[in-house]
């Protein structure tokens, strides 16, 4: 058994940090918060690492099978004797592998912040918010407990809003954390209710009850005959749940938040907006996935359609933009489309299971080099004090080790063998392959369109013009700047995670996560891959030939695909459709009459009600006169009264 | 028809006629004399039921305490001479409705009542056996009212003094 | 009507009662309330004493009462008078229906 104190512990650290930095260090000792943010994740880290090691090796398998392995277990809220609300701890392949990746991107994130973040006045309140949001994403995947998990899920939330936010004096980021908060709340509704629904029908909100008794056909024959428009409770249930990932990772129509999102910190975009928080979607739908797969079939068709729709769709849009962390965004939502998709064509058990063990794999890679490209975009972002793509080129020479960093990134989203993402991509689309050939499809054609667009995105910055420094010397604030590589703690977890994107692959995945516990073997087929590999290849040279020298082909593309282009560049106006929705059709038809409602129906009987009052009491207060012989004489009244009353009952 | 009736006769309209007069006049200071008589009828009437010490007793304090305290006070307050104000016609004429409804209400449940008298040997209310009950300490002895009464009367003469004391604006 | 009896006596304090209740309501002199309110404390006093004299002869409490009656009455009358007095120094007047400020 591991102790559970160290797993307490993983999560603790942080908040205690929160804690710290915001009572304390923010007053006291505002430039050592960084470093007392960094130890505590250091610690963390290494916690997390020793747990993997010990549950992956020695303690979590049991006959071939990782257990699931409740380390902790406190009866929080108890409604009834059955069902209560639990603070647990829930260990199985997937919570470790995220405690990992989320303690490790969030050390590194935490290191380059060091450097990126140096000088800004309230460095310390953005630790401390690093750490409240690097506690929260722990709860949330230590989570054994959907409700406890939904704490953890608005904890998430908040410290995103929190940290989208922080230049709190840009009007933009503001607004973009306004929308962020408000399009994932209105996501957690669903949430919410789908665990109602959920721990209704199953009668608890334990994960591990919730997916036996579903699953159990005994129990789910009684569940199904409960239907409510065609679909059995059940699957209302999940499809709920579902909206809230798809709200939290940014699917399609929820994903308009993403985007605007890149108005925090780049190292914030690479921690919440790329490589954790929004793969929490992705997460719930792998924690309830015998749920999914086993006692509703339908709802994972719903998952495979949503996920591969916003996948093309984001990366179509991607291809467009020019704003680089816009491109990174939408890159995002495309890859967390991936992920959806591969669970949703994947079934439970064995070889079915391929799909799913593909998803978290992808998951696994996707944020080490997401965040290794936000990051590198940051390290740029730094240098040119600039989003657009049109203040860059030419950077290659300027900044050799960020380059190099990207460019394997870029190999490895782009799944060129042998980089982290080949491996994670194939096994998806090897599942998309043996399920359902239209997803398929769509799928290698969005794999093209990434390699496409990110190789745009990196010939764009790094080759392209000649890159004039002159152009920028005195630009920022009318200084003169120096320009000059990321300092070492920028560099160093771009250094890390470079490596790591090279080597991540040839984990062998599939032997520690899968749907059922048992170890999958993750071989390749390499004759399948010479597609999808040719297609990615195929989409460098065409980003080369556009973009590596200045030339005039991408306008005359565009211009070729005119009304595509322009509406792709505008996102397909999904934000404008929003707008009219809320502004025209919300506001007008709801808010207003709401509004005049308030206005006139509720404060309009309020203040009848005081007006009455008041009236009332101007006729009646003649009686309180303050003479003493008008009372006198209303107590005399009263006295014969009762005499004659007494009188009148007693004879 | 015995003198005896004819003196409480004159004593009852004395007393109401006092009463009534006092209450109505609308000279102050004559409405204080006309009290007075009220009260010396009340007096004389203890003593035609012979409570002699009673009687005193209402002419000490009343006629000669209350009653010079009022006059007095009306020395000091009011216009002795003029008029006063006259009350209003509608609260006149309510109250006397309301007092002579109340007051033939009362009589009425009077005359309906039978009272029971106590046969004992009678007590001579002398002042021998006043004192004695007065200051006794066993049972039916009223010696701690006594000396609660005292205490009061202390606690209102303090308090007249404070009350009615000026105080000076400190300077 | 040969002999005077109970009932005689509380006709005459039942009357000088209302009489009293009659000038409280009535009076707007507020000496002239404090007379009235000795005739109701009078009457109070005459009541005793008949019920003293012809129900209860053989004893004296009612005697008591009026004794401890007439020691309230009079730290009463210092009372009100001091405190109409301070009245009048504060308002000029000892009208009741100036003392009104304690309304609404």
């Amino acid at each position: 058994m591991i102790e559970p104190l160290y797993i307490a512990l993983i999560p603790l650290i942080p908040i205690i940090s929160f804690l710290i930095i915001a009572l304390i260090g923010r007053r006291y000792f505002p430039t050592w918060c960084g470093f007392l943010g960094t130890l505590s994740l250091f610690t963390s880290f290494i916690l997390s690492a020793a747990v993997a090691y010990r549950y992956f090796f020695e303690i979590g398998k049991v006959e071939g099978v990782y257990q699931k392995i409740i380390a902790l277990k406190y009866a929080w809220l108890q409604f009834t004797p059955d069902l209560s609300i639990d603070m647990g701890l829930l260990l199985d392949p997937i919570s470790v592998m995220m405690i990992v990746i989320v303690t490790f991107i969030s050390l590194m994130v935490h290191v380059y912040s060091l450097g990126y973040m140096k000088g800004d006045a309230r460095i310390s309140t953005y630790f401390s918010f690093l750490s409240l949001f690097t506690f929260s994403m722990l709860g949330l995947v230590l989570a054994s407990n959907i409700f406890m998990m939904y704490i953890f899920w608005e904890l998430v939330g908040v410290s995103s809003f929190l940290l989208i936010g922080y230049y709190y004096d840009k009007p933009s980021a503001v607004a973009a954390s306004k929308k962020a908060f408000i399009v994932t709340r209105f996501a957690d509704l669903g949430f919410l209710i789908g665990i109602l629904v959920l721990s209704y029908y199953t009668g608890s909100l334990d994960f591990g009850i919730i997916i036996e008794r579903s699953t159990d056909p005994a129990f789910s024959g009684s569940l199904a005959a409960v239907s409510f428009m065609g679909l059995s409770a059940l699957t209302w249930g999940v499809l709920l749940v579902f909206i809230g990932g798809a709200g939290k990772s940014a699917m399609f129509p929820l994903h308009i938040w993403l985007p605007d999102a890149m108005e925090g910190p780049t190292p914030v975009s690479a921690l919440i907006h790329a490589a954790t928080m929004v793969v929490a979607g992705v997460y719930i739908v792998a924690r309830l996935f015998p749920v999914f797969s086993l006692a509703c079939p339908g709802s994972l068709d719903v998952v495979a359609y949503v996920g591969i729709f916003s996948s093309l769709f984001a990366a179509i849009i991607a291809c467009t933009q020019t704003d680089i962390k816009r491109v990174l965004a939408y890159s995002t939502i495309s890859q967390i489309g991936f992920m959806m998709f591969a669970l949703g064509v994947s079934g439970y058990g064995g070889e079915q299971g391929l799909g799913y063990m593909g998803s978290m794999f992808h998951l696994f890679t996707h944020s080490i080099f997401k965040a290794l490209l936000f990051l590198g975009a940051g390290s740029v972002i730094h240098y040119v004090h600039s989003n657009e793509m049109k203040d860059m080129g030419g950077l290659r020479k300027l900044m050799p080790i960020t380059h190099l960093t990207f460019l394997l990134a870029c190999l490895a989203i782009a799944g060129i063998p042998p980089f982290a993402g080949f491996f994670s991509k194939e096994e998806i689309l090897l599942a998309a392959w043996n399920s359902n050939k239209l997803v398929y499809y769509l799928a290698i054609i969005t794999a093209t369109l990434t390699a496409f667009y990110m190789f745009r995105l990196y010939f764009s910055i790094f080759w392209n013009k000649t890159f004039s420094p002159k152009q920028l010397e005195g630009h920022v604030n009318g200084e003169t700047h120096k320009l000059h590589e990321a300092p070492g703690t920028m560099l160093f977890p771009l250094i890390i995670l470079g490596l790591l994107s090279v080597v991540a692959g040839f984990v062998p995945f599939g032997k520690f996560v899968s749907s059922d516990g048992l170890a999958l073997s993750n071989e390749l087929h390499l004759s399948f891959s010479v597609v999808p590999v040719l297609l990615a290849i195929v989409g460098i040279i065409m980003a080369f030939s556009f973009y590596q020298k200045e030339n005039a082909a991408p306008k005359k593309l565009a211009t070729g695909l005119k009304g595509f282009y322009t509406s792709a560049y505008h996102k397909f106006y999904i934000d404008e459709v929003y707008l009219f929705i809320t502004h025209k059709l919300v506001f007008n038809l709801i808010g207003r009459p709401a509004a005049w409602i308030d206005k006139n129906v509720v404060d309009g009987s309020m203040n009848g009600i005081a007006a009455l009052t008041g009236s009332i009491s101007s006729l009646i207060k003649g009686l309180q006169s303050g003479k003493l012989q008008d009372y006198t004489l209303y107590f005399f009244s009263g006295l014969i009264g009762f005499v004659l009353l007494i009188i009148y009952l007693w004879t | 028809m015995s003198a005896s009736i004819v003196i409480f006769y004159i004593l009852a309209a004395v007393i109401i006629g006092g009463g009534l007069l006092a209450v109505t006049e609308r000279k102050i200071f004559r409405s204080a004399v006309y009290l007075l008589f009220s009260l010396i009828g009340i007096a004389g009437l203890y003593f035609y039921l012979n409570y002699e010490f009673l009687g005193a007793v209402q002419i000490v304090v009343y006629v000669g305490g209350i009653v010079v305290l009022i006059i007095f006070s009306i020395f000091l307050t009011a216009e002795s001479g003029d008029d006063m104000k006259k009350p209003n016609l509608w609260r006149v004429t309510f109250s006397g409705l309301a007092t002579l409804f109340a007051c033939l209400l009362v009589l009425w449940l009077i005359q309906g009542h039978l009272f029971v008298s106590n046969t004992g040997t009678a007590l001579e209310p002398n002042v021998r056996n006043i004192g004695r009950q007065m200051l006794s300490t066993a049972e039916h002895g009223y010696i701690l009212p006594f000396e609660v009464v005292s205490i009061l009367l202390l606690a209102a003469m303090i308090g007249c003094i404070v009350i009615a004391m000026k105080i000076k604006p400190k300077t | 009507m040969n002999e005077i009896g109970l009932t005689h006596i509380l006709v005459i304090s039942t009357s000088l009662f209302f009489i009293g209740v009659y000038g409280f309501l009535t009076r707007r002199n507020m000496i002239t309330m404090l007379m009235a309110v000795e005739l109701i404390l009078n009457s109070v006093n005459i009541n005793f004493v008949a019920f003293n004299k012809f129900l209860y002869p053989d004893k004296l409490d009612g005697v008591f009462f009026i004794i401890f009656n007439i020691a309230i009455a009079a730290a009463e009358a210092a009372v009100a008078i001091a405190i109409i007095i301070n009245l009048y120094r504060s308002h000029k007047s000892i009208d009741i229906s100036d003392a009104d400020e304690m309304k609404y």
